[in-house]
């Protein structure tokens, strides 16, 4: 299996963060979801894995993108 | 909406019918192999028996007692003397067969084997699909019973329907007994839930009949009687039921009763599924397959897809189109003929009550035809009635009028592949049978006038027409939402029209340019410019909307090292002061880009629908009094120009031969990646397609600046300099596969050439034009490399059209909402803000995108780089 540093800093790999409950909490509140309602991410994705998210977890991704600069997504890992 | 409840699926279960619920189903138990007596009565006990519903007018049913209209039918059954085996659980059978034992009819695994597969069954009650084809594909390699010890045999199944167990056949009752041996306990490892679909009852005993209202027989004209397919092959599995019955009972030898046993199954299953594989299809009489069950169902003209997803609509019309530069963009010329026939509802009130009378009174073409009364009762307007009906009309009644100019349809050309395929358009009434299209949106329904239908669709009630006129409208879809420039334009003689209006020199004296305002409908005489005359520039100009300051750079722009600006000496810098054309001509980037753009989003929509509107005609008259055509001769080229070209196709030959020189002699280095061989053809295909390059330039530098052609492919409006090239100076290397042409012969590519030649004329370069003419063998490659475009063309066409199939399903509830985001129809999120960026390309302009939600442009720093395309002619 790859080495989780190896995934993480691969240059196609976008920026994966594990938001803190605090975080998450703020996150939904503030934008009127349920957790139900975000994207999903599998617990075996591979990045998943390399920064140890736990079943629950909101991630949040930033991408960068050609016409907005920065994306941001998050999605709950399933 | 109020009052509607939504309710939604939770769960969907599959199972299959158990004998005693199709006899308890049905009403009648099936005997008599035919349908009506002598006298078109249906005969009791046969398959059109009164109990399973009325088809015929007057008659009652005898199981509810409703007639025709009311009685929904209902089913019967057949008793089958021998069991069948059921077509489509053929392959769960064959499974079953396979990992169940042949004696105690147990699963073939070991106790604690089935104990821990046991606990892997979810609340659901099913076993993970993984799991399930484990048990399976284990149980079938088991060859002696882990329960009792009997040794199994191998089960082989001789498609499409016959089982063998080693050398001895298994027949379908056979079968059926070792399905009944089979524990309940058991079947849930393998997939089945033994309450809903236990294996025996995939094995039929009793067929159901379907009810007479699913199968209706038609009555044609001579009075003759035409069964429908279902029923043809009930009769055939009745007929041959009973044959077999009688031939039990009279004690025929096995052979003969297991023939008839076949060929009862052979019925059934083509009652099932008359495409099964390995077996001839049942047909009619005269030859046509039957149509069965599975083929009611399957495919494009089966239930799903042609009755369920795809429906007929009433309030339409459709005909052949026809172009006219004289209507608006957002107007559709309707023939009188369809616009007599097809109605709108007005609802009276007490405003326009007087109007709608006048409607009623009418007998002649705008008029109503219909009233609705409150109570929803429709009344056809006659002569007869007419009086009466004046009388009566009060607010809260409906007429049904006749289409008339201003009304609003939907017009729409397949294949919808855009939004832009179907556009809220005013009718406009006219003479002819045509539906009439303004030239300039064409495009986004990609039609031309070669014989393509469209259709039109009258809208009927208010909420809907305020929707399409809102959200639908022509002159709203100027811009594309795909990539942000105008995709409704005028393109082709316009173009062309606008350089030869707006180029320097053009004027008309004071009689002509009063001919061609007016046709622009310009009422308003500007002052002559030009001595008494009037330029063409000046009247471009009054199409344009007095405020408007523009300044661009035209097609014709050569990226001088310096611009002079409004001094260009090829006058290609457009200058527009205060709605005045002060320089530069009216071309492509003007007529299809900045121009139309500007005025679409400094002035609206509306104007820009004017601008669409007048810049047609007025360009359409300037060119029809100036004159503009094109002939064969317009191809030809000076000697001079030839003998150039002559010596660049000799230069290029040279070096080519030099190549392959250097290739036999081994002098030539390989290119990174790249065989010796590769390298060689690349570094000729670079040179001929210089070569190419270099003539059409000799070409179009030797064609006056007048020469029709010239013009058209320089301001944009037809053919590109490649056309210029392939018509005048040569026609260039054909490729097949992207490579210089080498199939057909070994080492050749034509019997008239050497083995293994590598020269130019053998691989496919026609250093003819066309109006030279092509020799024999630069017009067989010629061939080869329009074959292979075609081919490319169709394949291109298949798979992008499967593909927006599948697209589309699975897009067509998502939905932009008003907070910013992409959510589907259980509110999940799809994308937090629409396309990442939240930009509607609809509404960004150049380097400006624009939000969303508060339709206010980005900030500077908010964004990288917004990438237009500035180009649409891409799409298919």
């Amino acid at each position: 299996m790859l080495d989780s540093k190896v995934i993480v800093n691969h240059i196609l790999v976008p920026k994966h963060e594990i938001m803190s409950k605090k975080e998450s909490k703020a996150f939904l509140e503030s934008n009127g979801l349920k957790k139900d309602q975000l994207p999903r991410i599998l617990r075996e994705d591979p990045v998943v894995k390399a920064i140890k998210a736990k079943k629950g977890d909101i991630i949040k991704i930033t991408r960068n993108s050609p016409t907005a600069g920065k994306a941001v997504y998050y999605r709950m890992v399933y | 909406m109020k009052g509607e409840t939504t309710k939604k699926i939770d769960s969907i279960e599959f199972g299959i019918l158990d004998p005693d619920t199709i006899r308890k189903m049905s009403q009648i138990r099936v005997v008599i192999p035919d349908t009506y007596d002598e006298d078109g009565y249906p005969i009791e006990g046969g398959l059109m028996d009164l109990h399973m519903g009325v088809i015929d007018p007057g008659l009652r049913c005898k199981t509810c007692g409703g007639r025709m209209a009311t009685c929904p039918g209902h089913f019967g059954h057949i008793e089958l003397v021998r069991p069948v085996i059921h077509i489509g659980y053929i392959k769960m059978i064959y499974s079953l067969l396979k990992t169940t034992c042949r004696s105690c009819g147990r699963l073939l695994l070991p106790t604690d084997q089935i104990q821990t597969y046991k606990k892997l069954i979810t609340e659901s009650g099913e076993l993970p699909e993984e799991q399930e084809l484990d048990v399976i594909s284990q149980a079938k390699k088991v060859s002696k019973c882990p329960h009792c010890g009997k040794k199994q045999e191998k089960i082989k199944l001789i498609k499409p329907m016959t089982f063998y167990e080693g050398e001895r056949r298994l027949l379908p009752s056979d079968i059926r007994r070792r399905m009944e041996l089979i524990p309940d306990k058991d079947l849930r490892l393998l997939g089945i839930d033994p309450k809903k679909a236990r294996p025996e009852w995939a094995i039929l005993t009793v067929l159901p009949v379907p009810p007479v209202t699913a199968r209706p027989s038609i009555t044609l004209e001579t009075g003759e009687r035409s069964e429908d397919d279902l029923t043809h092959k009930l009769v055939d599995i009745l007929r041959i039921n009973q044959r077999l019955r009688d031939n039990i009972s009279a004690g025929a030898p096995q052979l003969i009763i297991e023939d008839l046993w076949d060929l009862l199954q052979y019925h059934v299953t083509t009652y099932f599924n008359n495409e099964v594989s390995g077996i001839p299809p049942a047909r009619h009489r005269s030859g046509r397959p039957l149509k069965t069950l599975a083929q009611r169902l399957k495919g494009k003209e089966g239930r799903f897809r042609y009755n369920l997803s795809g429906k007929r609509v009433n309030f339409s019309a459709r005909t052949v189109i026809s172009p006219d530069p004289n209507i608006s963009i957002n107007e559709v010329g309707v023939p009188r003929e369809i616009a007599e026939e097809l109605t709108v509802p007005e609802e009276i009130t007490e405003w326009n009550i007087n109007h709608a009378k006048d409607y009623i009174k009418r007998t002649e073409y705008p008029r109503a035809i219909y009233l609705i009364r409150p109570d929803g009762r429709r009344k056809k307007i006659t002569d007869m009635n007419r009086e009466e009906i004046l009388q009566e009309l009060a607010p809260g009644y409906v007429i049904e009028r006749q289409l008339k100019d201003d009304d609003i349809v939907l017009f729409n050309r397949q294949p919808s592949l855009h939004r832009v395929s179907m556009m809220c358009h005013l009718v406009k009434v006219l003479p002819g049978r045509t539906f009439r299209l303004h030239p300039a949106v064409c495009k986004p329904y990609n039609a031309d006038f070669d014989g393509d239908e469209m259709n039109m669709h009258v809208l009927q009630t208010e909420e809907a027409k305020a929707e399409a006129l809102t959200l639908m409208l022509v002159q709203n879809q100027i811009i594309s939402p795909r990539y942000g420039a105008p995709i409704i334009k005028g393109d082709e003689d316009i173009v062309s029209g606008g350089y030869l209006l707006t180029k320097k020199g053009t004027a008309f004296d004071k009689r002509i340019a009063e001919k061609i305002l007016i046709k622009a409908g310009i009422k308003k005489m500007p002052s002559p410019d030009i001595g008494n005359n009037y330029s063409g520039k000046l009247l471009f100009s009054m199409l344009l909307p007095s405020t408007l300051n523009l300044e661009y750079r035209s097609l014709l722009c050569r990226d001088c090292e310096k611009c002079v600006g409004s001094k260009c000496p090829y006058d290609a810098y457009v200058k527009i002061k205060r709605g005045k054309l002060v320089s530069g001509v009216i071309d492509k980037v003007s007529l299809q880009g900045i121009l139309l753009d500007t005025i679409f989003r400094q002035y609206g929509p509306e104007e820009a629908k004017e601008f669409l509107n007048k810049s047609t005609r007025l360009l359409l008259a300037s060119t029809m009094h100036q004159g503009f055509s094109v002939s064969v001769e317009d191809t030809r080229i000076s000697k001079e120009a030839q003998q150039e070209i002559k010596a660049i196709i000799a230069d290029a030959r040279q070096e080519v031969n030099r190549i392959i020189k250097d290739y036999n002699e081994g002098r030539l280095k390989k290119l990174p990646g790249k065989t010796l061989r590769e390298t060689m053809e690349d570094m000729i295909m670079a040179i001929l397609g210089k070569a190419r390059k270099d003539a059409g330039d000799v070409a179009a530098n030797y064609l006056s600046d007048y020469n029709p052609i010239i013009i058209m492919s320089r301001v944009g409006a037809r053919g590109s300099l490649l056309n210029v090239t392939q018509m005048s100076a040569m026609v260039g290397q054909q490729a097949v596969r992207g490579k210089r042409i080498m199939r057909g012969y070994r080492n050749k590519s034509l019997p008239y050439f050497k083995e293994g030649e590598m020269g130019i004329e053998a691989r496919g370069f026609v250093s003819s034009s066309f109006m030279e003419g092509l020799t024999p063998t630069e017009y067989f490659f010629h061939a080869m490399g329009g074959r292979e475009a075609l081919v490319d063309k169709g394949i291109r066409t298949a798979k992008s059209g499967y593909m927006q199939r599948r697209l589309v399903n699975a897009l067509q509830d998502i939905v932009a909402r008003k907070d910013g985001t992409v959510r589907d129809s259980d509110d999940v999120i799809v994308q937090y803000k629409y396309g990442e960026d939240g930009t509607d390309p609809m509404k960004c302009h150049g380097d400006y995108a624009v939000r969303l939600e508060t339709k206010t442009y980005v900030e500077e720093k908010d964004r990288d780089e917004i990438n237009i395309e500035d180009e649409g002619d891409d799409y298919d």
